[in-house]
């Protein structure tokens, strides 16, 4: 067994777990956090993708006992005081998901996504990013213009913000 | 139309869950006492069970129980069938093999369930499967469905003798062989369908509970349609009578068929839940999808299409072979015959037309509907030939097919189908424009200079949604009506409840269907509810599947809005004391037309409920129920056309244009739609281009398991698509709408085929079109 101790969406949590739980199913199994998916058992899909210290990371790749001492974000902390990440307001607005199965871990790809390219995407880039993202509704047309289209809101904001 | 109405492009109401990590699939939920099962598979394709030993596997840490076939078939839990009764053209009804949920003597395909182990974790259950010690004897294996039909092949049931489930025709063989012997000219083509694995990317899962209190069962299940699901697991599989079983399929991460039937890991857990005494939950891994999901298409057919010296088409024939694997799965039968053959006079005028079909049993996980289910098979049937007959008499694809398009409607094909509306020159003129399909001589000339291979391809389809009316289905074998109901339920204070029978697991139908109450009521679509995925909720439905939703479930929901907005008129001409006939109701006010004579809508549901000022005779309350059973199919069409690039050194293949322009009648919302054609697209692209599902010929182990070895489309492999729409209203309907969940994937396959031949000069190519597939066909052309 593994003692686990890891922040949260903020808050401080800790278990003992089998030493083969993987972050995704602590996540979902011990602490309820069921918007992280499980849709491959070969880190294919990237429905499992979570932030752990600040980098987007596949959690059924990762076991728990990994995490600890980290700081881990999921889906269910995106959203600030209430306010949706402009990642998931581009979502809803470009109608970037269907069944919303893929669509956390396409999110937190995004956000991270966005992060890393400070200076704007383009749609060659997009695609290519996404290689770690399987989605068998969208056909991606829509994935791909909502985090175009979120890069553009975000990289607005902190040009008025600098 | 309102902001809210028919026709806008509203944000889905069902995405702030979906965003937020909200969204509540089988997997999540969670029963007080719930414990984790894994199932105990065949590894071969073909084997006699000799012996099961549950011994040590129930002695391993955690195990609640370890169950077999043998004790379920004691506790007379029914085998699986099929729903749908095909004759053959003999007469003789199709042969059903025996399926029993976990195999009992004898295991067909790999991945077939055997046992079933329950444990306090799910590691511990997989760690107990993995200790269950089941003895085969191997036996020969066929995986391939014309090998199987050959003498001396292994088999797999003795009600089959040969392999054969059945073999059926359709048309005038007779007349289709006089046409083509006089023929001016035929096109013959060999082609083969391949076989697709579905992938929804929320895997299958089961919750089953049994109640011991109140000797009831309840079972989550990522299921397209919860109360067929019921209904079948009590008439045919014995789990529970109706009464006593509940079925919910909650937030369902997408289906595209896959989830329709009924597969033995509900049945087992629902069983299993009783047996041991607790919920009993169970969650597919990915391999475990690849392996016993339904899997779709796998096709070959022989096709020969005549012309007349006036290049008019005047005979189609094809022969075709279905593979449908190791058993029936629920609706298989219909797939390559009335959801194919019918199909087969696409958007032309043929007289005469004949499709003769084998259904084979083989050694792989059962075949059934996806996306599209046997009109894709039939489209890329008629839009290879007929852009193979183009090139063939040196005539522009778009010329020929403008030639044979039908153009007065309705039109009776030979084949059953009586197409009620259709426009296809308008759909073939928007797609080519959006093209720029002229200046595509251009476009080749400057991609030679980069060393690339231009190519331009078209496809024109035709396919039927909403399947229907159900007398006409039950006398063609269906074991269901195919008709939909619905339920209004206006509330005291006005905010109203929309129960459905279908199924939402991507559609949107929390949006769309709550569009239509705000289009007749001008109330917001944040004060309707749409309820639907709960046995004990909604009464009864089939579900959704075959693109139906819009034309069937939509129209029962219609039906039930009349009622409603009549009753309402009725209360609030009584209220007003005006002619009910004067009465409107509009933006959220029920009032008498030209005056300003008017209540608040809530006003009217308030007064329906408080029953103190009612028109003599009046029942209280504002709820109304409707039963749709449509006149006819829909008849969606369009044109799709593909533009790539061929990479001669790597034989790589580049789509560089989409175009698809679809004729969907009205649309209520069109950005909803547009994403049902981009997904529907970037399967047809996967099924062309990369995806191919691939047993191993000898062993008959599934080769293709996981996603490093079965190609999935990525956002990489795919262009941004240009999608248009046109309107011909099905007349059929009360919204003049047809579906548009299955166009894409249907229209979009030959349309890249016929670019990627156009490119390399060879028209000898099967999918999936990989670079080394084109490649080699590049190297045979020249």
């Amino acid at each position: 067994m593994s003692d686990v101790s890891m922040v949260v969406n903020g808050r401080n949590v800790s278990g003992s777990l089998e030493d083969r739980t993987l972050l995704v199913h602590f996540l979902r199994d011990t602490l309820g956090l069921t918007g992280t998916h499980v849709g491959c058992d070969t880190s294919q899909c990237g429905a499992c993708v979570v932030h752990v210290d600040g980098k987007a990371v596949k959690s059924c790749t990762m076991l728990a006992a990994q995490a600890s001492g980290a700081e881990v974000v999921t889906i269910e902390g995106l959203a600030e005081g209430g306010e949706l990440h402009p990642v998931q307001a581009a979502f809803k607005e470009h109608h970037g998901l269907q069944c919303g199965f893929c669509t956390p871990g396409m999110i937190m790809a995004a956000v991270d996504m966005i992060a890393r390219h400070p200076d704007g995407l383009d749609e060659a880039t997009v695609r290519d990013e996404l290689e770690g993202n399987i989605c068998r509704c969208t056909g991606y047309h829509n994935i791909v213009k909502a985090i175009l289209a979120a890069s553009e809101a975000m990289a607005g904001k902190a040009r008025q913000a600098a | 139309m309102g902001v809210e109405g028919i026709g806008a492009r509203v944000a889905r109401k069902e995405d702030a869950r979906f965003i937020t990590g909200l969204g509540r699939y089988v997997d999540d939920m969670v029963v007080p006492g719930m414990k984790h099962a894994a199932f105990v598979r065949s590894p071969h394709a073909h084997a006699e069970i000799t012996g099961i030993d549950v011994a040590e596997a129930k002695k391993m840490p955690g195990v609640i129980g370890v169950l077999t076939g043998k004790e379920l078939k004691t506790d007379g839990i029914g085998n699986l069938i099929c729903g749908w009764m095909v004759h053959s053209k003999d007469g003789s009804p199709m042969k059903m093999g025996a399926w029993s949920p976990l195999a009992v003597d004898r295991v067909r395909y790999v991945g077939d369930a055997v046992a079933i182990v329950v444990a306090e974790t799910r590691g511990q259950a997989r760690d107990a499967a993995e200790a269950v010690q089941v003895s085969y004897e191997e036996k020969a294996a066929v995986t391939d469905a014309v090998e199987a039909l050959k003498d001396g092949a292994p088999q797999l049931h003795p009600e089959a003798e040969g392999n054969l489930i059945y073999d059926w025709e359709i048309g005038d063989a007779k007349a289709t062989d006089a046409a083509i012997a006089e023929a001016a000219h035929v096109t013959r083509l060999k082609l083969v369908n391949n076989r697709l694995v579905p992938n929804a990317m929320e895997p299958r899962a089961a919750l089953g509970h049994y109640d011991k209190a109140e000797d009831h069962y309840t079972c989550w299940t990522t299921s397209q349609n919860p109360h067929v699901a019921r209904l079948v697991m009590s008439a045919f599989y014995n789990v529970a009578p109706e009464n006593k079983l509940r079925v919910i399929a909650p937030d369902v991460g997408g289906g595209f068929g896959s989830k329709i039937f009924i597969y033995p890991e509900e049945i087992v857990c629902l069983w299993a839940s009783k047996k041991t005494g607790v919920p009993v939950k169970w969650v597919a891994d990915r391999t475990e999808s690849f392996m016993t999901d339904a899997h779709g298409r796998d096709h070959h057919s022989e096709v020969q299409l005549a012309f007349d010296a006036d290049n008019r088409m005047t005979a189609l024939k094809v022969d075709t072979i279905a593979n449908f694997g190791a058993y029936m799965s629920l609706f298989s039968s219909s797939v390559p015959t009335y959801l194919y053959a019918t199909l087969l006079s696409g958007q032309y005028d043929i007289p005469a037309i004949h499709c003769n079909v084998r259904a084979v049993y083989t050694n792989t996980a059962p075949v059934d509907a996806y996306r599209g289910a046997g009109r894709p098979e039939a489209t890329y049937v008629v839009e290879r030939t007929v852009e193979t007959a183009a090139r063939e008499l040196g005539l522009s694809p778009a010329e020929l097919r403008r030639k044979n398009f039908i153009r007065e409607f309705p039109h009776q094909t030979p084949v059953i189908m009586n197409y009620d509306a259709g426009d296809y020159e308008t759909s073939l003129k928007a797609a080519m424009e959006a093209a720029d399909y002229d200046g595509f001589a251009a476009r080749r000339a400057e991609a030679e200079k980069r060393g690339r291979l231009r190519g331009i391809g078209m496809s024109c389809y035709i396919e039927a949604c909403g399947i229907a009316p159900s007398a006409a289905v039950g006398s063609l074998g269906a074991g269901v009506g195919l008709w939909e109901s619905a339920e209004v339920r206006v509330n005291a204070a006005g905010t109203i409840e929309v129960l459905t029978g279908s199924h939402s697991h991507g559609q949107g139908h929390e949006t769309t269907f709550s569009q239509l109450v705000a289009e007749r009521f001008g109330v917001p679509i944040d004060s309707v509810s749409i309820v639907h995925g709960d046995t004990d909720k909604v009464q009864m439905g089939m579900g959704t599947y075959g693109s139906r939703s819009g034309a069937v479930g939509m129209s029962a929901i219609v039906k039930a809005l009349d009622k409603v907005e009549a009753k309402a008129k009725k209360v609030a001409a009584h209220l007003l004391e005006a002619d009910e006939g004067d009465i409107v109701i509009e933006n959220g006010e029920v009032k008498v037309a030209g005056t300003d004579n008017a209540l608040p809508w809530f006003q009217v549901a308030l007064a329906a409920y408080t029953a103190h000022n009612l028109p003599e005779g009046m029942e209280p309350g504002l709820k109304e129920g409707a039963f749709y059973d449509p006149t006819n199919f829909t008849f969606p069409a369009g044109c799709y056309v593909c533009e790539v690039e061929v990479d001669p050194e790597t034989g790589h293949t580049e789509i560089v244009q989409f175009v698809a322009a679809d004729d969907f009648g009205n649309i209520i919302n069109p950005m909803i739609v547009e994403g049902q054609v981009h997904g529907g697209i970037a399967q047809g692209v996967g099924q062309a281009l990369l995806e191919g599902c691939r047993y191993d010929a000898e062993s008959g182990q599934l080769i293709t398991a996981s996603y490093m070895d079965y190609t999935m489309p990525r956002a990489g492999d795919l262009p941004s698509f240009k999608v248009s729409t046109s309107n011909t209203p099905c007349p059929g309907n009360p919204l003049g709408i047809k579906g548009c969940g299955e166009a894409g994937a249907i229209g979009s396959p030959p349309a890249v085929i016929n670019a990627i031949t156009d490119a390399i000069g060879n028209n000898d190519l099967t999918m999936p079109a990989t670079p080394q597939t084109v490649w080699r066909a590049l190297k045979a052309a020249h």
